[in-house]
């Protein structure tokens, strides 16, 4: 699985800049699907957000008192974890500064992953 | 029409009616006997009107022929006319309690109803296919085998066993309840979306052919959008791109029956009406929430009517592969989308990711790689269609690539 954190969820994009970047991650997701490799992952919204903390305190988004935030995430049918990093490489998010793609293995019950 | 003519029209139209309705009537078990009596009675119009001349109303004798034929088999095969009765679960299979109905209503039902029970989940999709030639489109077993690039042997033992497997299923031939219908719809559209692809895409180096499966694909769609129950936003999607692709038939066929290629081909050419058709299907495909790969390709299958190579044009094909490959994985759309790719952010970048898609026994990969090599090394471009040749098995496509070679060579 891949997820792409931001470092900055307060930051306000422009309609025109969120769309840029929507073609973007569709172009690379499509490059992943296109070898077959793709196999599934949401793009995650900021709206209605909520935050549930300990003793049961839920607060509003976006998040002033988290330093980074979950964008989205895909999953890849990756024969390595180095194939999975080739690409999170190709990640758009990677273009903002301090944004980076968490690569995590899929915990599987066969008792080998 | 002369009589030369009109008995195999008549049985490309009439065939595959009288078939459903005789097997309709005569139940699933017995779809081989209904395929005999439809073959027989054409072959009685045969005989006869070659003596006696056409009748006044051909169409209405072949029904009566066709319900005299039936009904002679019931009196003749006592055995026969006790599967039946099992069939119809009443005693009496005299007609006067339950006349065959060739009425164009029970027509286009039995017809409908025959290819829900022909795209029983329970059949592989080449004997789906294969069943639909025969029964709904009257092919012959010798046409379907070219269809298939195979043999009639083959494909009789596919039929044979299909109909066994319709049997033992115990499938019903009538409409599926109101629950059923979307998803026995799905593999019904996929039956019919490989049927058109079939003849659009195929090796079979017969034109009349290829376009002959298109158009039966089509045929049989619309008896689905001419039905209110499975008039549906993806039937129309289908429907949609069926018309968009049709509509380069003439375009693309040269004087010598060689294909001509899209960036070749003369535009006036292009059939508006069916494209006019297709922009309406796509709109009645866009109600309701449903949206399915055939959505995708339509949306492609349009942007290609379009001939101007313009930006909007080839990022909205870029975009279509792209969630079309989310949602379902092939080759040709991993290759198509790399060219789509070229074309929006040029061949240096369609390269790289050409050379990740591992499709190195497809003769298209290699016709995709000598594309966009194609004036950055020529040299290497041949090579790749070279790989290409060696890879195809049909006629047309390798005189396509012979001639994308022989441009390089006048270009350098």
């Amino acid at each position: 699985m891949l997820i792409f954190r931001h470092q900055d969820g307060q930051k306000v994009a422009s309609p025109e800049q969120i769309q840029e970047w929507m073609k973007q991650t569709m172009d690379w997701i499509g490059g992943i699907a296109a070898q077959n490799k793709f196999s599934g992952g949401n793009g995650l919204s900021f709206d209605g957000c909520k935050v549930v903390w300990h003793n049961n305190v839920v607060t509003n988004g976006p998040f002033g008192e988290i330093k980074e935030t979950i964008g989205g995430y895909i999953m890849v049918k990756a024969d390595s974890v180095d194939e999975a990093v080739e690409f999170a490489k190709g990640c758009p998010v990677l273009m903002g500064e301090g944004n980076s793609v968490e690569v995590r293995r899929i915990a599987k019950r066969d008792g080998v992953h | 029409m002369n009589q030369q003519e009109l008995i195999p029209h008549l049985f490309r139209t009439e065939y595959r009616k009288i078939a459903s309705v005789l097997c309709k009537w005569l139940g699933i078990e017995n779809m081989e006997t209904a395929e005999d009596l439809a073959s027989e009675t054409f072959l009685a119009a045969l005989e006869t009107w070659s003596y006696h001349g056409v009748p006044p109303n051909p169409t209405a004798w072949l029904y009566t022929v066709a319900k005299n034929k039936t009904r002679n088999l019931l009196a003749r095969d006592q055995l026969f006319r006790e599967k039946i009765r099992k069939n119809l679960s009443q005693t009496d299979v005299s007609e006067e309690s339950n006349p065959i109905d060739l009425s164009e209503q029970n027509i286009t039902d039995s017809q409908l109803q025959m290819l829900f029970a022909i795209c029983h989940p329970s059949l592989p999709a080449e004997s789906q296919i294969g069943l639909a030639l025969r029964i709904l489109c009257g092919f012959g077993i010798e046409e379907i085998a070219i269809a298939f690039l195979s043999n009639k042997e083959t494909i009789n033992k596919r039929l044979t066993r299909a109909r066994e497997k319709l049997r033992t299923e115990q499938v019903k031939i009538e409409f599926p309840g109101p629950g059923e219908v979307a998803k026995r719809l799905e593999s019904v559209l996929t039956t019919l979306y490989l049927l058109f692809s079939e003849g659009y895409y195929s090796e079979i180096d017969d034109n009349v052919m290829r376009e002959e499966l298109c158009l039966e694909a089509m045929r049989l769609t619309f008896l689905l959008i001419d039905n209110p129950q499975t008039n549906l936003p993806a039937v129309n999607a289908l429907f949609s791109l069926m018309c968009f692709h049709s509509s380069r038939f003439e375009a693309r066929k040269g004087d010598a029956g060689e294909i001509i290629l899209y960036d070749d081909q003369d535009e006036s050419k292009w059939n508006q009406e069916l494209i006019a058709r297709g922009a309406y299907h796509l709109s009645q495909a866009a109600s309701g929430n449903a949206f399915t790969k055939y959505h995708l390709e339509a949306g492609i299958a349009y942007w290609h009517t379009q001939k101007a190579d313009t930006k909007e044009k080839w990022e909205a094909i870029l975009h279509f592969y792209n969630q079309l490959l989310q949602l379902e994985y092939s080759p040709i759309a991993a290759l198509n989308r790399t060219y789509a790719l070229s074309k929006v952010k040029g061949k240096e970048v369609a390269i790289v990711e050409a050379r990740r898609l591992n499709l190195a026994t497809n003769p298209f990969y290699f016709l995709l790689l000598g594309e966009l090599y194609n004036g950055i090394n020529d040299q290497q471009a041949k090579q790749y269609f070279q790989s290409a040749i060696s890879l195809t098995k049909s006629v047309a496509a390798r005189q396509v690539l012979e001639m994308k070679i022989k441009r390089l060579d006048v270009d350098r």
